[in-house]
């Protein structure tokens, strides 16, 4: 059997929060506003322990920021990475 | 069987709620744990569930509102959670024992606990309670109705009594969340303790709290929180920090389907409908000869409880008889409300209670008040 490979790891922008509820709070208006994106597991470069992340193309940074401020969502960082 | 100890559980749940955890029970898996279609779906239900509750509760943001297995492990957090030795607490007669043990047990620890009586009719008197306040004093901690007599708090009151002196207001909400309107900010509500298993229609097993934004809560575990792994203490932000462990997640997605059908239903047209029952009772049975009614029943509202004794009978064998003979589900004993029973001398005999859900019928009001009199015709 052919193994698959794994898939190519791409450089976006990757949300991380303090509390699930905060990712799932980040989820819901994303999708209200219809901000692409999607929650992964928490890259391992950017934190050490578990957790959700929310996951989006680099140039939607001004359009996640505004949408978190808006709703009044804490983040802990927002940083570029490979995923 | 007529069900009427809906004070203690209510039995019958709206339809959806059973559907819900089914389906949950089929097909989410562990909130907070992972990315999966399985783990999202989980923190998804949960999430909404924060939301509909902060709703209903009037919170400032759904972080505010924490999930806990019932009322008493709510009460558990906000007491042990808040209260220092030295500190001062104002209580009531009208308290559960899910607020007077953990209190007592503060006691041994050094805190002063101030416990208001009441008068023949179950009320406590207000001015007694803001001149109870001193210098040292933490908090407030009331229930919002007695579990025994019905009798109901004006908790708007209280909270403007406690915000006017700058001391915390902790209210049991065990009997009145899903039936009377409560708005945390609005009441000066710092923390909010319910169970969702009584009138909220939900599970049991499940339930939670407010904590007002900004009010440092100790937890009462720590353990699994799903993110922050290797940091060695339990995350702090909310509402993390007072939840550890995998949450009940299949009886939130039901106590999610209950808050919807309240949402839709209306809770003051179950109000009303729980109030009529509560007073058609309470008529049929005032005037049979031998009954002793506890509670005040002029006051404009009350819990649809009806809590009563017939002639020096043992409560339990009146209960015992109503269920054996008619086949009615009522509560006997005590309540956990020792303070109450003490105050209206039913230390010994108890008392018997019946309350009522909004699938109560007339009909079934009639048949009790109609067993009643037979039993005290006997």
């Amino acid at each position: 059997m052919n193994k698959r490979k794994m898939r190519k790891k791409e450089l976006k922008l990757v949300v991380t929060f303090h509390t699930t509820a905060d990712a799932m709070a980040m989820e819901k208006v994303c999708k209200e506003q219809e901000v692409p994106g999607r929650l992964i597991p928490v890259p391992r470069v950017l934190s050490a322990g578990c957790g959700l992340s929310w996951c989006t193309e680099l140039e939607k940074r001004e359009v996640v920021s505004h949408a978190m401020e808006n709703a009044g969502i804490e983040m802990e960082a927002m940083q570029e990475c490979l995923v | 069987m007529i069900y009427m100890d809906n004070a203690a559980t209510t039995m019958r749940k709206p339809k959806e709620v059973t559907e819900a955890v089914v389906q949950a029970m089929n097909s989410i898996g562990n909130a907070g744990r992972g990315a999966t279609e399985a783990a999202l779906s989980a923190s998804r239900i949960i999430y909404n569930t924060r939301e509909r509750l902060s709703r209903f509760f009037h919170a400032e943001n759904p972080k505010q509102i924490v999930f806990t297995a019932n009322s008493t492990e709510s009460l558990n957090i906000a007491i042990k959670g808040t209260l220092n030795p030295g500190d001062h607490v104002i209580t009531t007669v009208l308290e559960h024992n899910s607020v007077l043990r953990p209190l007592y047990e503060c006691r041994d620890k050094g805190v002063e606990l101030t416990i208001l009586p009441s008068d023949e009719k179950g009320n406590i008197c207000y001015e007694e309670m803001e001149n109870a306040i001193r210098e040292n004093t933490r908090a407030i901690i009331c229930t919002h109705g007695s579990n025994l007599t019905g009798n109901m708090v004006d908790i708007h009151w209280v909270g403007n009594i406690a915000k006017s002196h700058g001391i915390l207001f902790v209210v049991d909400a065990s009997q009145t969340a899903g039936v009377f309107p409560i708005d945390v900010q609005a009441m000066n509500i710092d923390i909010l303790c319910f169970t969702g298993h009584k009138s909220l229609l939900g599970p049991q097993g499940t339930g939670g709290m407010y904590v007002r934004e900004g009010l440092a809560v100790r937890p009462l575990l720590c353990g699994g929180s799903g993110v922050d792994t290797y940091n060695m203490h339990h995350p702090q932000e909310m509402p993390t920090a007072l939840e550890a462990g995998t949450l009940n997640g299949h009886g939130i997605a039901g106590l999610n389907a209950a808050l919807k059908y309240l949402e839709e239903t209306g809770i003051e047209e179950i109000e009303k409908k729980e109030t009529d029952l509560m007073r058609r009772f309470y008529e049929g049975i005032s005037q049979i000869k031998g009954v002793k009614i506890y509670g005040d029943f002029e006051a404009e509202k009350r819990c649809p409880i009806v809590t009563f004794n017939i002639a020096d009978y043992d409560s339990s064998e009146i209960s015992d008889e109503l269920f054996v003979t008619y086949g009615i589900s009522t509560r006997p004993g005590a309540h956990c409300a020792p303070l109450m029973h003490k105050a209206l001398g039913t230390e010994k005999q108890g008392a018997v209670r019946f309350s009522f859900s909004h699938y109560n019928t007339e009909e079934e009001v009639d048949a009790a008040i109609e067993a009643v009199r037979e039993i005290a015709a006997d």
